[in-house]
């Protein structure tokens, strides 16, 4: 198992340089002079090249990546030009939120889809079902931020239970910090939970013709026992493999909700970091996000071992 | 559904075809699809006839700001007066040209590179390396850092869009291809001698217009989301351009107040998204024959 992952990890590496390599020609390649935007409309031409020397930018390109990416590996992604901060103690500032947000979204998600997938295949092809499946293509049909307003309007606006934006955070106490993400983390949910209803139940359905499953009925075992003992433990590994999918989903998510709820997190971060050019906290952000999306599917593909032995081998 | 008695396939007529056909029309008369066409039928009769079906969407009246619904303006008017019924029904125009076109130039590489992929051993691992390292990137964040650094017009936001689309295009038509070579078909074409081209465009590339089609058609659903998301964070569309995420950014500030201002786009976005997936599921049925006998 610990070889399997050390595999793994390895095959990572690879994946992270070409990632950076991307994130790094997009922001260079792209036409428009950096150094030239910085410096405003009424720049003369030596402060456009002072903030091109600052930059690096006069190097040749190989070189500027060269640096970029030595850097990168000691966690030094540069400093932000707007705020002078370094981009890393941006991210870790903003990292709580975005945290908190993602994890409580996960959880709402598996609380609601998991039962709700498994109980339409159980019930296949009654109303139950199309109900639980129409549900699922609407809440991925309705964009997030579509759902985020609706949420905010009943919710904050006009039952006044949440508040309308902002984050409390975990310092104020952890009741504090969940009821301020509950509104946008039920937003994200419902999306991401419409994705993976969708596949346990039609992983569920598979595995229910099985003879096992016929054994346990015939055994008069209960519903839900069948169901989250025996059934889904085989339907694991594609419901699995949407979980790890989906996760990309999710940080575009989180980038958007933030926004809709002014929740301060690396999302916020992101977007005012594009409205400003602020390249080099662009390029950090996501190089992190990437770097958080292959870790994540590293830690689905240990999953898959972890439930079916037969990966490992 | 009631199952029509199968009538025998002419003689010259492919089995297969056939069968297809006839599956895209038991699709055609279930009432649900029927309804989703006749609305999507009615979002393209908008976008092409918004001229003349609505008012002037970019005329400023600052003496009829934030106005309830008239005669004048069904919906109301938006901060700077201008007539939100005319913004949502020229906003159509983005949404579908957006969708339209992301789903026809993501399936193009993406079949040739996915089948390239499947046919080559040595470019094929390399482009798949490529693949993934791309779709390590989140799609939405690459899109609006694509839509923040090109020029602000409908090209890129089509562009910002597609680039993160292909790579699923590609891994889709990759698997579809690696399967279909394992058929014995081809391997019967291979044993009399086609050969390339003939081998790809003859054996290979029908078979993988199915999938392509139902992807096509939900590719054609998120990058109606993604390209209101872009509008919406006030990246990549010009001003001059009415669509329906801006307007949703522009209702922000007088949410609490007049909450219809998002509502409408917000709702007609929804509606076209949603019959565009269920479409895509119908589609998906309609073509895999392996899906339609599971289901009974």
């Amino acid at each position: 198992m610990l070889r399997y992952a050390a595999t793994r990890l390895v095959a990572g590496v690879p994946t992270l340089v070409l990632v950076s390599v991307f994130i790094f020609s997009l922001i260079h390649i792209t036409p428009g002079d950096p150094a030239i935007l910085l410096a405003g409309d009424n720049a003369t031409p030596a402060q456009v090249e002072a903030i091109r020397a600052r930059l690096k930018l006069d190097l040749p390109l190989w070189q500027q990546f060269g640096l970029w990416f030595l850097d990168a590996l000691r966690l030094d992604l540069g400093s932000s030009v707007y705020s002078g901060k370094p981009v890393t103690e941006l991210i870790m500032q903003r990292i709580e939120p975005t945290l908190v947000l993602g994890l409580t979204t996960i959880l709402l998600t598996i609380l609601i889809a998991i039962p709700l997938g498994a109980y339409a295949a159980w019930r296949v092809n009654t109303f139950v079902d199309r109900l639980a499946m129409g549900f699922a293509v609407i809440g991925f049909s309705v964009p997030v931020f579509v759902i985020g307003y609706v949420l905010l309007y009943v919710f904050a606006v006009k039952w006044r239970l949440f508040p309308v934006q902002g984050y409390k955070p975990l310092s104020e106490g952890m009741f504090a910090a969940l009821h301020s993400v509950t509104l946008p983390a039920t937003a994200l949910a419902l999306v991401f939970a419409a994705l993976i209803a969708r596949v346990t139940r039609a992983a569920v359905l598979d595995v229910l013709g099985e003879n096992y499953i016929r054994t346990t009925r015939a055994k008069g075992l209960s519903a839900p026992r069948i169901l989250f003992i025996h059934a889904l433990k085989s339907a694991g590994v594609p419901v699995v493999t949407v979980v790890g999918i989906g996760f990309a989903t999710l940080i575009g998510g989180v980038v958007v909700t933030e926004s809709v709820f002014n929740i301060p997190g690396i999302g916020r971060l992101t977007v005012d970091a594009i409205t400003r050019r602020d390249y080099p906290v662009i390029q950090g952000v996501i190089l992190f996000f990437s770097a958080a999306l292959i870790l994540i599917n590293l830690l689905v593909d240990l999953t898959y071992a972890l439930i079916d032995p037969r990966v490992r081998g | 559904m009631i199952a029509e008695p199968a009538a025998p396939p002419p003689a010259n007529c492919p089995r297969r075809r056939h069968a297809t056909m006839e599956a895209l029309a038991s699709a055609l008369r279930e009432p649900w699809t029927l309804l989703c066409l006749l609305l999507l039928a009615g979002f393209l009769f908008v976008a092409f006839f918004a001229g003349m079906v609505a008012g002037d969407p970019l005329a400023i009246n600052p003496a009829q700001r934030l106005k309830p619904p008239s005669a004048q303006f069904p919906w109301g008017t938006d901060h700077l007066g201008r007539d939100v019924f005319a913004r949502a029904m020229h906003g159509t125009r983005m949404s579908l040209a957006v969708g339209a076109s992301v789903a026809l130039l993501s399936a193009i590489p993406g079949v040739a590179i996915g089948i390239f992929a499947a046919m080559s051993r040595l470019g094929g691992a390399l482009v798949m390396r490529i693949i993934d390292a791309m779709m390590a990137i989140p799609a939405v964040l690459l899109a609006v850092a694509l839509a923040a650094l090109l020029q602000p017009g409908l090209t890129t936001i089509i562009i910002a869009i597609t680039i993160p689309e292909i790579p699923r295009m590609v891994r889709l038509v990759r698997a579809v291809v690696l399967s279909v070579r394992q058929q014995p078909y081809v391997d019967a074409a291979i044993a009399s001698g086609t050969r390339g081209p003939t081998l790809v465009f003859r054996h290979i590339l029908p078979n993988t217009l199915a999938p392509v089609i139902v992807q096509g058609t939900y590719a054609a659903a998120s990058a109606i989301i993604a390209a209101a998301l872009l509008s919406f964070l006030g990246v990549g569309t010009p001003p001059d351009l009415p669509n329906w995420g801006g307007m949703m950014a522009d209702a922000r500030r007088y949410f609490q107040q007049d909450p219809m201002l998002m509502a409408y786009p917000g709702m007609l976005l929804s509606v076209l998204v949603l019959i565009t997936n269920i479409l895509g599921d119908r589609l998906s049925d309609a073509l895999d024959p392996r899906k339609s006998t599971r289901k009974i």
